[in-house]
């Protein structure tokens, strides 16, 4: 029987993938607050209440200079909006977040309140990847909730496969690397043999927190860093153990 | 109780001053354990604490049926202890750990090695169970799988088709979270906590603040508890819908699996109606809960809820009527009550096997206290089963919240902890969709965290998994192993 109904239901459901990106973007939960914007110029003298409050040291204010705020860091617990009383820190609603730099992660002076968001690929990736973008990923020392999600994008509601954008099973058959958790030590071997199983020229996207993986990989000229995120608030854990 | 122990009894989300924890000489301690786990009792965590340059173990042991946990500590001793392991499987992993973490070797343990630590040679290196023979072949999997799943090692001794053995090597996650954990609570502990395992971000956050709470002698408010306990389900539906959708995709069959994948992401959008994020961060917290619901939000969530319970019973009810469904659950991957009790398994893979043992039921705390959901049990210990049981506690968890939406009580939902006592022992419970999550907290003279020992219930249930492959098909693991879908991160900290 089920062959008849779930064909019925499919008719009647009709397509469910989201119109995104050429229709609007799915609404964020209202309590999520979207990315954050510091305008240090507002910061009041020897104020560091964001600094006292922050959890993982993503906010800093060396005396006597401005504050600022790393989003490599950041775990968006938004705990530094709600002590700011002069308005310095903001959530702007947007769920955009993925950069290619990692110096475009750190907020706060004039020009720079908010990330740089990433630029398209260059015309030979883009020609290369365009259609056909096929990614391995790799769990290094997250939560989970990153691999949550991204399995999320498979789904009918998200089908990322209509880009072109497919999870492959190897590595060597993977345009790029897809990596989640900001790297355990006990991960760093498998992550570099992943990654140089990946044949040239390879795209490495990080999501979640990734702290200093850009600084890991990025020795490679090809690699390109892509931060937060497929899924916004869902960080990895902070690396207690030192990463280098 | 209608029996005597010579443990401390304590129910859960409780504390006691350590002075009170009874204390015994070590064989003493470990011959007390192995008598209460040979009456059928069950150990919750066996961990050390070091006192100086010595060390002391503490039992946690959960009397499900007297509803009571009970504890107890060793005296310090130095150097090694004669292992319980060979007679009772329970502590396997425990004394590995103990080992691992303070140097004392459990004499006579089957199979001493590291749990997550990397001993010089890699995490997951070193001498892994073989089975000898020409026809024999090893196949090793991992730690980079195939899909989008955490990393893990896999090592299967086959015979042909055959798995003999499968021994399961993990650490790869490993962050160090327990070792972050001394001296504080410090500011991002709360945020650790939520990301132990980061799909179980209710479970363990609860676990935590009602540890917390025990230890301050205080108890979150009544609204608060309300809170957690329907984020708790939420939890476990999102989960649960997604399994079910997994296992169906494993089998390939689509309808359902592409069904519960959306349904799940609806779920967890639940989740995020009440605190912003779909994994629940920021929604508990030692006191209570930070943000409350209007009536309005939560009737809103009422009606998505119905619509998600809805279509969720439509992808199930697909499932259970293919026949090409059940050929490949029925008889797959099948675990023994009996073993399944030896090992000490919890959560949904343990009631798979028609063992009744759900911490809502046997230990209630917070608002399970007032509103019971049943324990729900399947007898044939397969994947058939473990899917069986899922189905079961979707509708239960359905049935309680559609309840206590309607049964809200007023005030607020948060309150200000008051310091932690000094010098005291708290044990907090909860039935996480895996299963068991255990936080034991100790604090020093000095009224911090001087130990905090976390169990998630995958750390009781990994080797449920691997006793599920012997004699089955190599592959028939993908399945066998979506069907337990043990957390890596939760057990690798």
């Amino acid at each position: 029987m089920f062959v008849h109904d779930t064909l019925l239901n499919r008719l009647k459901r009709g397509c469910e993938t989201m119109a995104y990106p050429a229709g609007p973007a799915p609404a964020l939960p209202d309590g999520h607050g979207g990315a954050l914007r510091v305008e240090a110029a507002k910061c009041q003298a020897g104020c560091s209440a964001c600094v006292a409050v922050c959890p993982t040291e993503a906010m800093t204010r060396p005396p006597r200079q401005p504050v600022a705020l790393d989003l490599g860091r950041c775990i968006f617990c938004a705990e530094c909006v709600k002590v700011c009383s002069a308005g310095a820190i903001t959530q702007t609603g947007d769920h955009r977040m993925a950069v290619r730099r990692r110096e475009d992660l750190k907020l706060g002076d004039a020009g720079k309140e908010q990330l740089r968001l990433a630029a398209a690929l260059g015309e030979e990736l883009r020609r290369l990847f365009g259609r056909s973008l096929k990614l391995r990923q790799v769990s290094a020392g997250g939560c989970a909730a990153c691999e949550a999600d991204t399995n999320v994008l498979g789904t009918i509601g998200w089908d990322l496969g209509r880009f072109g954008i497919q999870f492959v099973a190897s590595p060597r058959h993977a345009d790029g690397l897809l990596i989640t958790g900001p790297v355990s030590k006990n991960m760093e071997l498998a992550l570099k043999k992943t990654y140089a199983a990946v044949p040239e020229p390879k795209i490495v996207i990080a999501v979640g927190l990734v702290r200093s993986l850009a600084d890991r990989l990025s020795a490679t000229p090809r690699s390109t860093m892509a931060l937060p995120h497929c899924c916004p608030w869902t960080y990895s854990f902070p690396a207690v153990r030192p990463i280098r | 109780m209608n029996r005597t122990t010579p443990f401390a009894l304590l129910t859960n989300s409780n504390a006691l001053p350590w002075a009170d924890v009874p204390e015994w000489p070590l064989l003493e301690f470990l011959r007390n354990v192995g008598t209460e786990l040979d009456r059928g009792e069950r150990l919750s965590s066996l961990f050390g604490v070091p006192e100086g340059g010595a060390l002391r173990l503490v039992a946690v042991l959960a009397f499900d049926a007297g509803n009571t946990l009970a504890v107890a500590r060793s005296q310090p001793f130095s150097g090694n202890f004669p292992s319980l392991t060979a007679t009772h499987s329970q502590a396997h992993l425990f004394e590995r750990e103990i080992w691992e973490q303070h140097g004392a070797v459990p004499e006579n343990h089957p199979w001493l090695k590291a749990v997550r630590k990397d001993h010089g040679a890699g995490p997951a290196v070193g001498e892994f169970f073989r089975v000898d023979g020409r026809e024999i072949h090893e196949v090793a999997v991992g730690p980079v799988h195939a899909g989008i799943i955490e990393p893990g090692h896999f090592r299967f001794q086959c015979a042909g088709e055959e798995v003999l053995h499968l021994e399961i090597a993990l650490g790869f996650q490993h962050r160090g979270i327990e070792e972050a954990l001394a001296g504080g609570p410090h500011r991002a502990t709360v945020y650790q906590m939520e990301t132990v395992a980061g799909d179980t971000t209710i479970a363990h956050a609860t676990a935590y603040a009602s540890a917390l709470e025990a230890l301050a002698g205080t108890e979150a408010p009544l609204r608060a508890q309300w809170l957690r306990a329907i984020a708790l389900e939420l939890e476990r539906l999102a989960n649960h819908t997604g399994d079910l959708g997994a296992l169906a995709g494993d089998v390939a069959f689509l309808p359902t699996s592409s069904a519960c994948g959306k349904i799940r992401g609806d779920f967890l959008n639940l989740t995020a109606m009440l605190c912003g994020n779909r994994f629940g961060r920021g929604l508990v917290r030692p006191g209570g809960c930070p943000r409350d619901g209007d009536p309005d939000r939560l009737g809103r969530l009422r009606e998505r809820l119905e619509t998600a319970l809805a279509e969720v019973q439509q992808a199930a009810v697909w499932l259970w009527d293919a026949a090409s469904v059940r050929t490949r659950f029925e008889h797959t991957g099948h675990l023994h009550a009996k073993q399944a009790a030896e090992v000490g398994l919890v959560g949904p893979a343990a009631r798979a096997c028609g063992l009744v043992r759900d911490v809502r039921f046997d230990h209630p705390s917070g608002w399970f206290r007032f509103a019971q959901v049943p324990v729900s049990v399947w007898p044939d210990g397969d994947v058939f089963a473990r899917a069986r049981v899922r189905w079961l506690e979707i509708q239960r968890s359905g049935e309680f919240l559609r309840e206590q939406l309607d049964a809200a009580p007023d005030g607020k939902t948060l309150s200000s902890l008051p310091a932690l006592a000094p010098n005291t022992l708290a044990v907090a419970l909860v039935e996480g969709w895996r299963g068991e999550v255990c936080h034991v907290a100790l604090t020093g003279t000095d009224g911090r965290l001087r130990r905090y020992k976390i169990t998630d219930p995958s750390f009781h249930n990994w080797t449920g998994l691997a006793l599920a492959l012997r004699g089955q098909a190599i592959s028939d693991f993908p399945v066998c192993n979506k069907s337990f879908n043990l957390s890596y991160c939760g057990f690798d900290l």
